[in-house]
């Protein structure tokens, strides 16, 4: 008797998450073109995923005892994960970002932040990434609960080429490492760039309006600027790639330097890069115009990724204008 | 951290304690006994504690310790000891005055219990005092991550188990649940879970609050292997974890240990939920003490 649904050789769907298409993989699944290769040189690395194996395919292959699925149950991931910390691994867990993060809040603060271990959170498909499947896909809140959990380390690569260097380069990393991802990134880097742990990449100078972005803000800031500068407007324009621990001496840097700042993300305008600029500007007693490219704390549209981004202003042509009007010639 | 760490003075520090360690069955009722009166005078210190919680696991953790566990006090990560995790973490109390003499950290470290800086707290703290395997206090998480250090058993190779302590309000939270479809799905052999069944959780009988019975029956059907004993029997409970299958084994092990909240305490087993979190006043508290001493120079 037939219980279920059976799997019977059928032409596929496109598979627009998975790595199986190798010769795309480096650009729609980065992270897992790289964790198979870090696997390879380095035994301690184990990886997990409540139901979301496909974006594994290669590290499978190649690993198949050291990747545990987990089924639909991401709470368990991370514990399961902690436990396996303990014993000398690496666990990298594979999620989509509001699953992996936002349900499993508790998880990552009590069992791996508090602790100290060594456990990675690859969220996939972060903000609006999955726009079109509503609002329980969105992740827009991720960056702002991850960053106020002490001894957490949040990284959002802007590309692919960044999303090599900062898995690499924290690899040996002694606390828990959310790696924010958002799928679709133009690119930005040529070749994988080098990080410093916790400080930012500059990509362009100006002094008259600071851009920063991180994830897919860093490519609309970096469009934006070469926008700007066709209009005589020389824009400082960073990669905040650590919002935690993030670059406080570039923040003071550059808005001492432009007096006005534009931030722009993905995430909502509640706890992500706008808040950490505005603290650390209040902080440092630094008297700046301010403002952002964010999503409104409200409830958000339904919609494809780029319907969503030009609904929300967020695109180059949205930093443009908001950086023009920062600089009072809107 | 405002103690200082003095090198343990226990004589038992030097050497690993074996599985199935030689000791009497009156040895370890009057080392059950003794967790309890260790109890009653940590929470004196502190304010407040968990009394009837702890005294319905006293024989649990006074086997565990003092006859199952492959220890090595003095390198408390020594890969190859056996693992122990307390889900249930409110009843730390019970577990400091052990690790304490079984040489994991000076006997002084208890007399800070309850003050700011103290590496011993009311749930443990992994990373504060040595000997906890894992630190808990949030419900529910403790079996999941005894998966993970399973699992990692068998990545390496090592044949330790990983043991976890959970209350039976513990089974409400869903993620338990998880962690067994996840043990038997690994074939985790080397997992033990032992259930404090003493039917009460923080605000009334366990299953009156919602129904986790049939226990047994629950643990079988998610592919374990169950026992079901007296919780208090050190003699059942010795012979339950001798005779646990070997840790190459595939199926994961349930103990199910029936106790009373409040045990061994007359006035807390006829109320066990009066006396879940609070503190003794002086002259209950001497009441208390003297009702288990007195059954401590019988034993």
């Amino acid at each position: 008797m037939v219980t279920g649904t059976q799997n019977v050789p059928a032409p596929k769907m496109v598979d627009v998450f998975s790595d199986v298409a190798i010769d795309t993989a480096l650009a729609t699944n980065p992270a897992g073109v790289a964790i198979a290769e870090m696997a390879d040189a380095d035994p301690r690395i184990l990886t997990l995923t409540a139901d979301l194996g496909n974006v594994l395919a290669d590290f499978r292959q190649r690993h198949p005892r050291r990747y545990l699925e987990l089924g639909i149950a991401e709470t368990n991931s991370v514990s399961v994960a902690a436990g396996l910390a303990t014993c000398g691994y690496l666990p990298y867990i594979f999620a989509m970002a509001p699953f992996g993060v936002l349900k499993c809040a508790e998880q990552i603060r009590t069992d791996l932040a508090y602790n100290h271990l060594p456990v990675r959170l690859v969220g996939r498909l972060a903000g609006l990434a999955m726009g079109i499947f509503g609002t329980s896909h969105h992740a827009v809140e991720d960056v702002a609960v991850a960053r106020a959990l002490t001894n957490m380390t949040v990284v959002t690569p802007a590309d692919s080429n960044a999303v090599l260097s900062l898995m690499r380069s924290t690899v040996s990393h002694q606390g828990p490492i959310y790696i924010r991802i958002a799928e679709g990134a133009e690119p930005v880097y040529a070749a994988p760039p080098v990080f410093e742990f916790g400080r930012w990449l500059r990509l362009h100078c100006g002094s008259e309006v600071s851009l920063i972005g991180h994830g897919l803000g860093v490519g609309l800031a970096v469009r934006a600027a070469g926008e700007l500068a066709a209009r005589g407007v020389q824009a400082d324009v960073y990669d905040a790639a650590f919002l935690k621990p993030f670059d406080e001496e570039a923040i003071v840097d550059t808005a001492r330097r432009t007096g006005a700042v534009l931030t722009i993300e993905d995430h909502s305008e509640v706890g992500g890069l706008a808040s950490i600029v505005a603290e650390t500007v209040g902080r440092n007693g630094l008297s700046v115009r301010l403002d952002r490219v964010a999503l409104p704390d409200e409830d958000l549209e339904v919609g494809t990724p780029a319907a969503l981004h030009e609904h929300y202003g967020f695109t180059a042509a949205g930093v443009v204008a908001k950086a023009l009007a920062l600089t009072g010639r809107a | 951290m405002s103690v200082d760490a003095p090198p343990p003075v226990s004589s038992h520090s030097e050497a690993t304690l074996d599985r199935g360690r030689a000791v009497t069955p009156a040895e370890l009722r009057w080392r059950a006994d003794w967790i309890r009166l260790q109890t009653v005078q940590l929470i004196d210190q502190a304010g407040v504690g968990h009394y009837s919680s702890t005294f319905s696991c006293a024989e649990i953790i006074a086997v565990l310790y003092y006859h199952t566990l492959r220890l090595r006090p003095a390198e408390p990560q020594w890969p190859d000891r056996d693992r122990f995790l307390l889900g249930k973490g409110h009843v730390a109390t019970g577990l400091w005055p052990v690790l304490a003499d079984l040489g994991y950290f000076s006997a002084e470290w208890l007399t800070q219990f309850g003050k700011i800086g103290s590496p011993l707290n009311d749930h443990p703290n992994m990373r504060l005092a040595p000997g906890i395997d894992f630190s808990s206090g949030s419900l529910g998480h403790n079996l999941s991550v005894a998966v993970g250090i399973a699992y990692g058993g068998r990545l390496s190779g090592r044949d330790y188990r990983t043991f976890v302590l959970t209350g039976d309000g513990e089974l409400q939270e869903g993620q338990v649940w998880e962690a067994a479809m996840a043990a038997s799905h690994y074939r985790l052999g080397n997992l033990v879970a032992i259930v404090d069944a003493n039917g009460f959780s923080g605000a009334g009988p366990t299953s009156a609050a919602m129904n986790i019975e049939p226990l047994g029956a629950r643990f079988e059907a998610f592919g374990w292997r169950v026992a079901e004993i007296d919780g208090h029997d050190v003699v059942a409970l010795t012979r339950t974890l001798d005779e646990l299958p070997d840790p190459a084994s595939e199926r994961p092990i349930c103990v199910i240990a029936r106790t009373r909240k409040g045990k061994g305490v007359a006035m807390m087993e006829q109320a066990p939920q009066a006396w879940h979190l609070g503190l003794l006043e002086p002259k209950l508290r001497e009441q208390v003490v003297a009702e288990i001493s007195g059954r401590m120079r019988r034993w």
